[in-house]
């Protein structure tokens, strides 16, 4: 898991290799995911991540020790990402015991503590008071520890969004807010939420520093987000930074996305960092059909794996829905 | 007479007040373009436009408090709430705002608008996303509140929540939008403040209301087939109570089980038991037994959910032991 190059340094082939591997093995456990949903396996509310796989990958590149990913109900690419193992992942959606809560939250609500994996939050908005609360442990404590919070550009006009970045800012905690601007809130673009293109505006007035770019390249996507990072890890300076992405798929998976063209989402399948990074390893690196294969394959059967897994965990024990409410229940 | 589903019994309410009053507006999350998050506006922008459809962003608390200044301006406004989860980003609005503006101003405002959206478990969403809000909303004065189980039901209130002058919080589910049922064709009203029969019997009352309906329903025809004959109230306006329709069936039955799908503590099923026990205890030939969700957060898993949720079986048991009837 661990870079081989420095987010600064130019990949070598085992760099883009790894990278690449990393970024397919979100793609498949998100394929996956979707058809044991169509299959009837897993249910509720099912937000697939496939498209933005580059930077969940990028951020945990950068991740130390006891640094922290939150972000919101599309959450299964952080915690594959973050070295959750798959299984267990898989497990949560199928609502069994060996889940990573074990069954109690399903698709949007994953955490892992020790992995850095800090939510998993389904209520639009409000996580970002609580990464700012996190950072402001961080702070306190002197630990050296970054929160890296996530949201998507729909959750940049709730109440909570302004006043968690306004109490980062004002307090000066190690935090990087990390808006996923993938276009689309459900059904609404980002020009019927908002009037301004730029959604870094802000950060100005929560004394800031910002960065904006298109999410083609993770090698790209990697050092700008270092930066960032380092900075709230050595001066406590916050940063509020937007990353142009797209979703492939609807929102959720009752969502047809009538809202959008065939050649809106072809256009977009050209800049996928996914496919980007595909290219690279052919046209820079040598390899050829059977190569890539040879890497889908054993992706594939990891992913299918972790499927097996999950159907193969027992249902949660019943007696379990009793546990947790407070500490002491169990 | 038409069969229409329950979300087209609303949406059809909705149309008809907008035609009826331009004053009437609906504002929402994805209540336009998209037409609904379950499709209850479907057509409604087309038909009236963007200045009567109102999309907004995610920004509940916003559009809450835009919809009681709108309100108190002059308005009527309908803010959809994609779920009522979500309408704990707004309660602020609601209970300060809302509920507090009559009495605030010595009468000098009204705020006539209706919140209404999905409320209590749909299926396998987790604890943020399966959360029974009657508690709460009907835990303060200054607002009614009115929860739904049929298109019937359905249509006559959401027009009688429109025209109502105060605000109107309204109880939907979003398991129950496809269920079917017969709608009069013409303009007919249904009182706020109304219990419903739903179904007639003598020998034991079960008290229900928006998803608990059905359940109940189901539960007294085992009952039925038991040899009990159980009637089904429909509270369908939770704030204020039918004390009547209640006292009265009580005093005919003397048995009774409260049934809902929300939490036991401190809630309308608590009210509903105390009113009881202080307006006929003495009638009473059984304690009043509650069936309702367990009292935990709501779990993802298939198993830990349904466990928590109210079955027919066990409001049938509920039923067979105050009618002291062996199981
Ligand atoms: C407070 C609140 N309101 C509404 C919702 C329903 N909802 C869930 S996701 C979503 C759209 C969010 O879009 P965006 O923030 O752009 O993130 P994306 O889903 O695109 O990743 C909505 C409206 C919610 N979960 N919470």
């Amino acid at each position: 898991m661990t870079p081989t190059t420095s987010p600064t340094q130019a990949p070598d082939k085992d760099e883009v290799v790894r990278v690449f591997k990393e970024m397919l093995r979100i793609r498949r456990f998100e394929e996956l995911a979707s058809r044991a949903y169509t299959q009837g396996k897993i249910s509720g509310f099912l937000h697939l991540y496939i498209g933005q796989e580059a930077i969940a990958v990028a951020t945990a590149d950068l991740m130390k020790d006891g640094d922290r990913v939150v972000t919101t109900y599309r959450d299964h690419g952080f915690a594959v990402a973050l070295g959750c193992e798959p299984q267990r992942c898989m497990a949560e959606l199928f609502g069994k015991k060996d889940g990573l809560v074990g069954g109690v939250g399903g698709s949007m609500h994953f955490f892992d503590r020790d992995k850095g994996m800090w939510g998993g939050y389904a209520i639009v908005g409000g996580h970002l008071p609580v990464a700012a609360g996190h950072a402001f442990a961080s702070k306190y404590t002197g630990d050296g520890a970054v929160t890296l919070c996530f949201l998507g550009e729909g959750a940049m006009h709730i109440g909570a969004t302004h006043e968690g970045m306004h109490l980062a800012g004002l307090w000066k905690l190690p935090i990087v807010f990390v808006v996923e601007n993938n276009q689309y809130a459900m059904g609404t673009p980002l020009k019927r939420q908002t009037l301004v293109d730029d959604l870094t505006v802000r950060a100005p007035a929560y004394r800031m520093t910002s960065d904006r770019w298109e999410v083609t390249d993770v090698f790209e996507t990697r050092r700008r987000l270092s930066e960032a990072v380092e900075r709230a890890r050595t001066d406590n300076q916050p940063a509020l930074i937007e990353l142009l992405t797209y979703r492939f798929r609807g929102h959720s998976m009752s969502d047809p996305a009538k809202y959008r063209t065939k050649d809106e989402v072809e256009v977009q399948r050209k800049k996928d960092p996914l496919y980007r990074t595909e290219q690279s390893l052919r046209e820079d690196h040598g390899f050829g059909d059977d190569a890539i294969e040879a890497i889908d394959d054993a992706i594939v059967e990891e992913m299918q794996a972790a499927v097996d897994f999950a159907e193969a965990s027992p249902q949660p024990d019943p007696e379990h829905r009793f546990r947790n409410h407070l500490v002491e229940d169990d | 007479m038409p069969t229409l589903q329950i979300r087209e019994a609303l949406r059809e309410a909705m149309d008809e007040e907008m035609a009826r009053d331009d004053r009437v507006f609906v504002m929402g999350e994805e209540v336009g373009y998209y037409e609904g998050a379950y499709k209850c506006t479907q057509g409604l922008l087309a038909k009236y436009g963007e200045q009567r459809v109102v999309d907004t962003p995610i920004a509940e608390a916003g559009f809450a408090g835009v919809g009681v200044g709108a309100a108190m301006a002059g308005l009527r406004p309908i803010i959809e709430f994609m779920t009522f989860n979500f309408s704990a980003v707004a309660f602020d609005q609601i209970l300060n705002n809302a509920a507090k503006m009559r009495h605030l101003t010595g009468g000098q405002f009204t705020v006539p608008m209706v919140f209404r959206g999905p409320n209590a478990a749909a299926h396998m969403l987790s604890s943020t996303h399966s959360q029974a809000f009657e508690s709460f909303y009907c835990g303060f004065p200054g607002v009614k509140v009115v929860s739904v189980a049929t298109p019937y039901d359905a249509k006559g209130l959401l027009k009688s929540a429109v025209r109502d002058e105060n605000p109107v919080i309204f109880f939907e589910s979003e398991v129950m939008y496809g269920v079917k049922g017969e709608v009069p064709e013409g303009e007919y009203l249904i009182p706020i403040g109304e219990a419903d029969i739903k179904r007639p019997g003598d020998q034991v009352t079960v008290i229900t209301w928006g998803q608990g309906v059905p359940t109940a329903l189901e539960a007294a025809k085992m009952a039925e087939e038991n040899g009990i004959d159980a009637e089904v109230i429909d509270l369908r306006t939770l704030r204020p109570l039918d004390k009547d329709a209640i006292l009265n069936s009580v005093r005919k039955t003397n048995r009774v089980v409260v049934s809902y799908h929300g939490w036991p503590y401190g809630g309308t099923g608590a009210e509903v038991a105390d009113l009881i026990a202080r307006e006929c205890f003495y009638d009473l030939d059984a304690p009043v037994e509650r069936v309702c969700y367990e009292d935990i957060n709501f779990s993802y898993a298939e198993n830990l959910e349904q466990l928590a949720i109210p079955s027919p079986k066990q409001i049938y048991e509920a039923i067979a032991k105050v009618a002291y009837h062996s199981l």
